[in-house]
């Protein structure tokens, strides 16, 4: 059995080597290698929803170093469907990225987007937006598509329910989501170049999540996700089970938090043991002109701002802020959209080199001392930090002053 | 004191076949020139429609000229005068020679609100009435190199009276005199060049007394306005701009405003016209259309033919030229492909076979189609990185046409038998 293990080890698509842990937190830094290109992390994941990036180039996402984006299932699923993509060399060719993509199973988007019909365990039955038919996500469909998609690292289908119900339903697609997880593995026709993540839930309740924990670290996939938060939930909450999971998960492997991408958020979940983040706040927020800084954020579109000729972060090397003034940001939301583009590739830039930031922080041994600084930028005083991250920073022997 | 600085060096003039030549010492330094005939880098605000400086400078050859307008601008008056370093700071631009107009030529604004002393532009807060003190005012705050004296040029509705175009060509000359008075006590507008707009609407007669009149003063060159697409047939445009060049003089650039489908800028060139603006590709990418017309002279003419037919295939519509509806910009031309449409939904090949543009280099049809079809921003980047690739390519071609006496050829290439007809978004003709 052992030798069977190892063998599989050399032909698995995804390799991790701890690079450095903080002897304070459960932080790690790590060089993921993965078919396109390595990663380094702690590192944040853009998304790219319907095989773009908002308005930005490959050539600029690739410009901003970011090394795996995320791409949506059920999105391109629908349009233009996996057929098309497989023909145009998967994904990556479609969309003409070098590096690494990540797709999520679609079963997020069954409950945030879609009038669902029915959860069963056959799958997710709902309603196309685009046509009326009626149509069944099950386990082996999303990574059918997923594997038409080719992507580097595809997600589970799980029963997705929202963080904020409580009850039986929570224990119901906990269990559901462990069948489904062996459903997905045994779909799986590229275990060679595709890696099958699994996703933790149990929602907010910590012993379902140990179960599910044991269950699905028994299974032999490269790495686990946390799923089933950032959905509303209080953020006590959010972060207690988020160290939970990382309690209880291999070392070895990576851990993704889904859905999570606000500042403080990443550098305590950072602090708490997770390596991998995605969202679509930066770039959304982006488009609304709210480019992010290290003290929080800036309403380019503000009246305050039409005269203020300093770029958005001074010290910020993205091309928007070495070219361009607020004012000159504000002035052009009116009249064209690369405005937003602008601040788009702004607010990657921001995340991408927080994520640097900390990993260069960690890496150096003194992760600690950055989350202190950090904080300080963020917020104007001591009482204003939020009561979540400090409780959750003191977990891990991070007292803030 | 307004003047003429800049240099129009012509190498080929050939009556009725268009000049051929270069617009030289341009800009403040004097440094800049511009190949005529030729077209000014359309932009909103200094900023290329969709595109960053990171995308724009995927494009090579672009005009040194940048247009920015006062319809953008004259709601920023405010925000201008304390900055104080022009619009060419403001917007990070660098090595660029800055041209202002008034109006955007890719978006026609409402009529009727033009007085004697007064027009009026639209920005996004709406309406704002100009006199030729705030004209003025906002050139000092704008810090052109060039731009254009303000001109009354309502006249390109169909049914404009006598009577009003009179008013147009009274007013813009008055205009212009008056532009040219405080452009003279102007410290501020030292070395900056004017045009004066000739105007007349589509009465022969008040065209040549514009012409004369505007070419009275010391201008450094010549807009000629109300002649945009949609406001008359070609055949009219032709002759009135021909009756208007001869009274011009030779050495003094003629810049076209409001047309920019390559069917119209071939018949102008012919006619006299030295510059163009260049919106055209963005109207076309705003309607999710790429250029694909060919100019490729240094084909075999008669291979050219074949190819041609093998291209446009049996297209079968029969549309008239001339009566197309200036509000609608969004009808399709033959120069283009929608790429919204199914046929393209699987098409890997790029939008035009050979085009070094970084969408045709990095990109498919089919992709494009994709980002059309679930109204994705890169869509816009993508399609403006394309089109003005190709518009401008297509203005290389027509400078080495007559530089080679082959018009002809170019012409047949481009506007094939069809000459250059419109078709709806929803044409699904047979060609391509």
């Amino acid at each position: 059995l052992l030798s069977v293990k190892t063998e599989s080890k050399a032909l698995s698509p995804l390799a991790l080597r701890v690079v450095a842990e903080c002897p304070v937190t459960k932080a790690r830094a790590c060089d993921l290698t993965l078919p396109h290109c390595a990663v380094s992390t702690p590192v944040f994941m853009p998304v790219g929803t319907q095989g773009t990036l908002k308005g930005i180039t490959v050539d600029q996402l690739e410009g901003l170093g970011c090394q795996i984006c995320l791409g949506n299932t059920y999105h391109l699923g629908m349009r233009p469907g996996p057929d098309l993509i497989e023909k145009a060399n998967g994904l990556h060719g479609f969309m003409n990225w070098k590096r690494n993509l990540l797709t999520d199973s679609g079963g997020f988007q069954m409950v945030s987007l879609v009038e669902l019909s029915e959860v069963t365990e056959e799958g997710v039955k709902f309603k196309s937006p685009y046509d009326g038919k009626e149509i069944l996500l099950s386990p082996e469909k999303s990574i059918s598509i997923q594997n038409s998609l080719g992507s580097d690292i595809m997600m589970q289908l799980d029963d997705v329910v929202s963080s904020t119900v409580s009850g039986p339903r929570v224990e119901e697609a906990m269990h559901r989501s462990i069948r489904w997880l062996d459903r997905c593995i045994a779909a799986n026709k590229n275990s060679d170049k595709q890696n099958l993540f699994a996703i933790i839930q149990g929602g907010l309740n910590a012993e379902l999540r140990k179960v599910c924990l044991d269950e699905m670290t028994q299974r032999d996939v490269p790495g686990f996700a946390i799923g089933g938060l950032s959905g509303g939930e209080e953020k006590n909450d959010f972060w207690r089970m988020v160290t939970l999971s990382t309690d209880h998960l291999p070392r070895e492997k990576p851990r993704y938090l889904m859905g999570v991408g606000y500042a403080v958020d990443l550098v305590v979940c950072v602090a708490l043991g997770c390596d991998m983040f995605d969202c679509v706040f930066p770039t959304r927020t982006a488009r609304f002109g709210s480019a992010l800084v290290p003290w929080g954020s800036l309403q380019v579109k503000q009246k305050q701002y039409a005269k203020d000729f300093q770029p958005i972060d001074p010290e910020c090397q993205c091309h928007t802020c070495k070219k361009h003034s607020r004012a000159y940001l504000h002035a052009l939301f009116k009249s064209d959209t690369a405005a937003m583009h602008h601040i788009t590739v702004h607010n990657i830039a921001y995340q991408l080199s927080l994520m640097r930031s900390v990993r260069r922080s960690i890496v150096e041994g003194c992760f600690p001392e950055f989350i202190r600084t950090f904080m300080k930028r963020l917020f104007p005083s001591r009482d204003l930090y939020p009561g979540w991250a400090v409780d959750a920073l003191a977990s891990v022997n991070v007292t803030l002053e | 004191m307004a003047g003429s600085r800049m240099k129009l060096e012509l190498s080929r003039v050939v009556q009725g076949r268009g000049r051929l030549g270069v617009l030289k010492e341009l800009g403040k330094t004097g440094q800049c020139s511009l190949e005529v005939p030729g077209c000014l880098l359309h932009t909103h605000l200094g900023t290329v429609p969709h595109l960053t400086q990171e995308t724009l400078r995927t494009l090579s050859n672009l005009p040194s000229v940048t247009q920015v307008t006062l319809s953008n601008i004259a709601e920023h008056q405010e925000v201008l005068e304390e900055f104080k370093d022009g619009v060419t700071k403001f917007a990070g631009l660098h090595d660029t020679v800055l041209y202002c107009s008034l109006h955007d030529p890719a978006t026609p604004c409402p009529t009727g609100y033009t007085t004697n002393k007064t027009v009026s532009v639209w920005g996004s807060g709406g309406r704002i009435e100009l006199t030729v003190a705030k004209f003025m005012a906002l050139q000092k705050t704008v810090q052109p190199d060039w731009y254009q004296s303000m001109a009354d040029g309502e006249t390109w509705l169909n049914n404009t009276s006598r009577k009003r175009v009179r008013k147009s060509v009274d007013r813009t000359l008055a205009h212009l005199d008056e532009c040219l008075l405080v452009h003279q006590q102007s410290q501020e507008l030292e070395g900056v060049e004017v045009f004066g707009v000739v105007e007349g609407g589509d009465i022969l007669e008040e065209r040549v007394r514009s012409s004369r009149e505007t070419a009275k003063r010391p201008v450094a060159g010549f807009c000629l306005d109300g002649l945009q697409t949609g406001s008359m047939d070609q055949a009219l445009r032709t002759q009135l701009i021909t009756a208007v060049t001869k009274e011009l003089p030779e050495d003094k650039p003629r810049l076209l405003q409001g047309v920019g489908r390559p069917d119209e800028v071939l018949a102008c060139v012919e006619a006299g016209v030295d510059l163009f603006e260049s919106f055209f590709p963005f109207q076309v990418t705003e309607r999710g259309c790429a250029l694909s017309f060919s100019f490729d002279i240094s084909l075999d003419p008669e291979l050219a033919v074949l190819e041609l037919d093998e291209e446009r295939g049996t297209s079968g519509e029969t549309q008239q030229n001339g009566d197309l509806n200036p509000d609608d910009q969004s009808l399709m031309t033959s120069f283009e492909i929608n790429l919204k449409d199914q046929r393209y939904k699987d098409d890997f090949r790029p939008l035009v076979e050979g085009c070094v543009c970084y969408c045709c280099q990095n990109h498919q049809r089919a992709y494009l189609h994709h980002l059309l079809v679930t109204n994705e921003l890169l869509a816009g980047v993508l399609l403006m990185i394309h089109n003005t690739a190709h518009y401008h390519a297509f203005f290389s071609a027509l400078r080495e046409a007559l530089a080679n006496d082959k018009l002809d050829v170019l012409k047949t290439r481009v506007l094939g038998e069809s000459g250059g007809r419109q078709k709806d978004l929803t044409d699904t003709d047979k060609s391509e």
